[in-house]
């Protein structure tokens, strides 16, 4: 790194590591830096091209065809139509709940149709999503506590916290099922007689706890790593002087772990938005437990163009939430990825 | 004299007792500490425990709640790989593992280079590029799923493995990329210089010093890769087919010889076939894949 001790060159920030050399010693900062920066678009251009091909262009895609009609029967002649630009009647029709009427216009959609099911599932998905987190940010909290601690048999914990991290989702989905079937061991343990499945609350609870046990392990990893960054020497001063347990948690551990905590709960967040795979697999989505995921592929089959303005209000509802977490409640994950949040800079 | 000896006598009780007090706290604290341990243990392993003794147990006693292993058999395993009643278990393994082999090698040549531009150079758009990368990786996969349907089926892609491997590296190429971009940010790279100067061409530099330090790293980050697309299961669920289906998707529509029995002892079976390898992977690089899962948020 210090290598190089030219009048001109100056100490790259410790974020960025150490420069590497182009061309001959001496050459100007800015001179450099264009280098670098053509170097790094080479380097990145396969990446940006990829995410580009796979995310960027079925993006616009979606957006398009958001703004089309879908090609179907027309319920006033009973004629097949083609599609055409439909304006924002597809997210007016999700948003107001509104169906085609057959005599033409729109009226309120029917109970028990996808239509009429927007915002119970865009409450169901807040409430999965709210619910999940808090549990697993209190749970995950509490795990990371104890696996921070020195203690025999330390290595087990953290080992056995991987593994229903490890476990595919289907596959917890399927377990979890089975363990709230009728005659299996969730009823047993509790002594109840409950149809988890069968109806709204048990179901709800079943996918909350299936979910909770699958990704608090993360959440836990992460608030652990969180916690290992604290120096020890700051809990030892805070000792001498007197603080008690709560103090040292509420004044220290706190504040410190907390830019760790907040990406936490916003990876956790994005993530229990898009849920789909455990409510999918366990409740099949009855009993109130469709997602908004859930809701738009069961209506990708019945026509692309309003599936397509779904998922796109479901993407700017995450996106607004990502924003929201970034913007007012300090969650700043790109600072923290590029080492700056250590205080380096 | 006597005093003098008496009022050791006590202070040395009394730094007895505060010894034993402190003593005390400190084995309640470990002993509570213990029973936590032993809660997060039961809570995360008994689940799990549960899959593999029911994928043990004969069909007969599915319900069975005794905790130990009882009925064993291995039947289960034969039911799963059993294709009568229209499951393709063992083609769905075989599937996964390609799709996740080949998502994998095409994220790591790809974002290898992504990761080292980050990590190493410096350039202007830097915060931009992360925080679309970063951005990419929490993209809901239901918004792509959609256009991604309809170009399939027009093209006529529907079903095949193309359409299963290229949504898979939408999410799998931004985790390789911030994964593999700590692991870099963290290596000596002065040793690459210091080859240099002990004499090393460019070309031995990399191949003897920095390629033996990056290749845990790229290990890791490869683990971490082929785990998410194994256990991907929304964009599979709808573009694939009964040929290419994954091992998520087979073990979601795991159909028994009764139409409304679920078999639920081949399902665990099927469970545990699908877990056991992940698990062991898991245990055995637990280090580095904490250190690579943890490494996009903390460091």
């Amino acid at each position: 790194m210090a290598t190089e001790v030219g009048p001109t060159s100056v100490k790259a920030p410790a974020s960025g590591g150490a420069p590497i050399h182009h061309g001959p010693k001496g050459v100007g900062e800015d001179n450099r830096i264009a280098t670098q920066g053509r170097w790094a678009a080479w380097l990145l251009a396969p990446t940006i091209l990829a995410l580009s091909v796979v995310i960027v262009y079925p993006i616009i895609t979606a957006v398009v065809m958001s703004f089309q009609k879908d090609a179907g029967l027309d319920p006033a002649t009973g004629l097949f139509v083609e599609g055409g630009p439909a304006g924002f009647s597809n997210y007016v029709n999700w948003i107001f709940q509104q169906c085609p009427a057959p005599s033409g216009g729109t009226v309120d959609c029917p109970p028990g149709t996808l239509g009429a099911q927007f915002w119970s599932a865009t409450g169901t998905t807040f409430f999965f999503t709210i619910v999940t987190v808090a549990f697993e940010t209190v749970l995950g909290f509490w795990m990371a506590v104890i696996m921070a601690r020195a203690f025999r048999g330390r290595s087990l914990v953290r080992a056995a916290v991987l593994v229903p991290w490890a476990i595919p989702t289907a596959v917890t989905a399927k377990l979890w099922l089975f363990i709230f079937a009728f005659e299996g061991i969730g009823n047993k343990l509790f002594n109840t007689t409950v149809l988890w499945t069968g109806s709204e609350w048990p179901a709800r609870w079943a996918v909350i706890i299936a979910d909770v046990w699958k990704t608090t392990p993360f959440m836990a990893l992460l608030i652990l790593a969180g916690l290992q960054m604290i120096p020890a020497e700051v809990y030892e001063a805070a000792k001498v002087d007197g603080a008690s347990a709560w103090q040292r948690f509420r004044m220290i551990t706190l504040p410190l772990v907390k830019p760790a905590l907040m990406v936490a709960i916003l990876f956790r967040t994005l993530d229990a938005l898009r849920m789909f795979d455990l409510p999918y697999i366990l409740t099949g989505g009855a009993n109130n437990t469709t997602t908004l995921s859930i809701l738009v592929i069961n209506q990708i089959r019945q026509g692309f163009n309003a599936a397509a303005a779904l998922s796109t209000i479901t993407f700017i509802i995450i996106f607004l939430v990502a924003f929201i977490f970034v913007r007012f409640l300090g969650a700043n994950v790109v600072e923290q990825q590029t080492g700056a949040g250590k205080g380096k800079k | 004299m006597t005093a003098a000896t008496s009022a050791a006598t006590e202070l040395r009780a009394e730094q007895d007792r505060g010894r034993k007090v402190a003593q005390n706290r400190e084995k309640w604290a470990s002993g509570r500490t213990y029973i936590s341990a032993v809660v997060i243990l039961f809570w995360c392993l008994a689940p799990a425990y549960w899959m593999v003794v029911t994928a043990f147990r004969d069909v007969g006693y599915t319900y069975d709640t005794s905790i130990l292993p009882t009925h064993v058999t291995l039947d289960n395993f034969k039911t799963a790989f059993d294709t009568s009643f229209g499951n393709h278990f063992g083609q769905a393994l075989l599937n996964s593992l390609f799709i996740g082999t080949v998502v994998t090698v095409v994220s790591l040549l790809i974002g290898v280079f992504a990761a080292y531009a980050l990590a190493r150079l410096n350039f202007k758009f830097k915060y931009l590029v992360l925080g679309f990368i970063l951005g990419a990786s929490m993209f809901p996969g239901v918004a792509l799923i959609t256009p991604l349907f309809q170009l399939f089926t027009n093209i006529g892609w529907m079903g095949t493995y193309q359409a299963l491997i290229i949504p898979n590296i939408s999410f799998v190429l931004p985790l390789t990329v911030y994964t593999m971009t700590s692991f870099f940010r963290e290596m000596p790279w002065e040793l690459e210089e210091s080859a240099r100067v002990d004499g090393c061409t460019q070309g031995q530099a990399f191949r003897k010093v920095i390629m033996p330090l990056a290749a845990p790293a790229i290990f890791t980050t490869a683990i971490l890769a082929f785990i998410s697309s194994w256990n991907e299961f929304l964009i599979a669920s709808q573009l694939s087919s009964d040929a290419t289906q994954p091992v998520t998707v087979a073990i979601a529509s795991f159909a028994g010889a009764q139409p409304n029995q679920i078999p639920y002892t081949a399902i665990m079976a099927a469970g545990t076939i699908v877990t056991i390898p992940l698990v062991i992977l898991v245990l055995v690089f637990q280090r580095k894949i904490v250190a690579g899962l943890t490494a996009g948020a903390v460091k």
